[in-house]
């Protein structure tokens, strides 16, 4: 267990550090985030009846194509200079890799979300407290950011990477986001009505996705 | 290391490697005895960096099979990787890392024990000591080839993999590269296409043109001149 451990937490240490340092994904993320949530405010101007139905919408909107960004982000900062390769060269089976980026872009994307999603609260006048939207975001990121490490290490190979990923991506993660999008919807709602049924469909795609994506993640990477 | 003196140290049977349609290596046969320096030449587009990603499980061959100390990189990977250091063209660093906290996260990456001797001892070889905190964007392309070097060597790996590394060198760090391949490894295999600094590094030579073996020979006995001619041949051919 701590062969896979420590790779693992060193790799994510090294994204935290370079993070740090560059605050290339965190911001990019949150910038994006914010003008979406901005733009939208401004362009529904939303009353307390449709606020049910387009908050939800508009935050996993942001936060999805965000994420996209800053995923794009990470591996493309992998990609400068080779250090992909140097990975690659480590001595440590190739989903060790995998774990050690998608726990970074957790870190990334978590952070981000602690600010966005109060600032949607405030931007559409929301109630967030409810301890199942952290639960919700939490699941849906996981899930999320699961299939995205994949896809981008695909798509950052490719001559026209930032288009490319979100091509592979969103078909394949719109299970999540639309049970990501309903459970919110519900809880803001204030109904309990299917909520089980969105977090097990949540829940189901990060277990499915995360042992699919760490066992084809070696094939994507070697040339 | 799992080593094993029984082997060679580096085994290449059948080995070829086509990208799209244009193939680069071709049923290619190689072995690096172990005490052995098998300085490779080729020119530009001959294959040696193919060779290299094949050997360094950057890349699969579409056929053959390659063993490292006995290890075969395809089903033992991990054991293989653990077993070499590599120096590429490009540095593999992160710029945005100091050189020290560089070579401590490799080292954290290949489980190296007494971790901050290992990096003050291999700094000290390649002659970045002074220069562990400056970031690796502010260094030269000498000191990151020197860091990368560094970085190779911390694992005190067996066998030495590398790919035309005297590129960009100063006159001190030639020899200190000298030292490197001559001491600190049991087996080396590098590429090249300066002659002279191969010649003076390897003690067994060949040449690949056109995705094979064309030559080799032992270094002792081997002539230099009559070595350019061979090669020049083959660089015409090209």
């Amino acid at each position: 267990m701590k062969d896979f451990l420590s790779p693992v937490l060193a790799i994510a240490w090294k994204d935290v550090l370079l993070e740090l340092r560059t605050k290339d994904v965190v911001v990019t993320v949150l910038i994006f985030a914010l003008l979406v949530g901005a733009i939208f405010n401004f362009v529904f101007a939303p009353t307390e009846e449709l606020i049910g139905l387009i908050v939800p919408g508009t935050l996993w909107v942001a936060i999805t194509f965000a994420g996209v960004l800053g995923f794009n982000r990470s591996f493309v900062l992998e990609k400068d200079k080779g250090s992909l390769d140097g990975l690659l060269l480590c001595p440590v089976s190739r989903d060790v890799i995998y774990f050690g980026k998608l726990l970074g872009l957790l870190i990334f994307m978590t952070v981000a979300e602690i600010v966005i999603v109060p600032l949607f609260a405030v931007l559409f006048n929301v109630s967030i407290l409810d301890i199942r939207i952290p639960l919700v975001v939490l699941l849906a990121t996981i899930g999320f950011a699961g299939v995205g490490t994949l896809f981008s290490a695909i798509s950052v190979n490719t001559r026209s990477r930032e288009v490319m990923l979100p091509i592979l991506l969103l078909p394949v993660a719109v299970p999540v986001i639309i049970a990501a999008v309903e459970s919110t919807r519900a809880i803001l709602e204030g109904s309990s009505m299917g909520i089980g049924r969105w977090v097990q469909l949540l829940v189901a795609f990060d277990v499915i996705f995360l042992i699919v994506a760490s066992f084809t993640f070696g094939a994507v990477l070697e040339e | 290391m799992e080593t094993s003196s029984s082997t060679e140290a580096i085994s290449i049977r059948g080995a070829a490697k086509s990208y799209g349609a244009v193939p680069v290596l071709h049923n290619l046969d190689l072995e690096v005895g172990w005490g052995e320096r098998l300085v490779l030449f080729g020119v530009n587009g001959s294959g040696k960096t193919t060779l290299v990603k094949l050997l360094a499980t950057l890349a699969r061959p579409d056929s053959g099979r390659i063993e490292i100390a006995g290890l075969d990189v395809r089903r033992q990977g991990v054991q293989a990787r653990r077993n070499m250091g590599v120096v590429t063209h490009q540095p593999l660093l992160y710029d945005d890392l100091t050189a020290y906290e560089n070579l401590r996260f490799y080292g954290r990456m290949f489980g190296v024990a007494d971790l901050e001797q290992r990096i003050s001892r291999v700094a000290g070889q390649t002659g970045i000591a002074h220069r562990l905190q400056a970031r690796t964007r502010t260094l030269s392309h000498g000191m990151q080839k020197r860091l990368s070097m560094a970085r190779a060597l911390l694992h005190s790996p067996p066998i030495l993999i590398m790919d035309e590394p005297e590129t960009g060198l100063d006159q001190e760090a030639l020899e200190m590269l000298e030292g490197v391949v001559q001491h600190e490894a049991k087996a080396v295999l590098m590429t090249t296409h300066n002659l002279d600094r191969g010649l003076s590094l390897a003690s067994r030579v060949a040449i690949l043109a056109k995705g094979r073996i064309a030559y080799q020979a032992p270094r002792e006995g081997l002539d230099a001149d009559e070595f350019r001619r061979i090669f020049d041949s083959y660089r015409e051919a090209f």
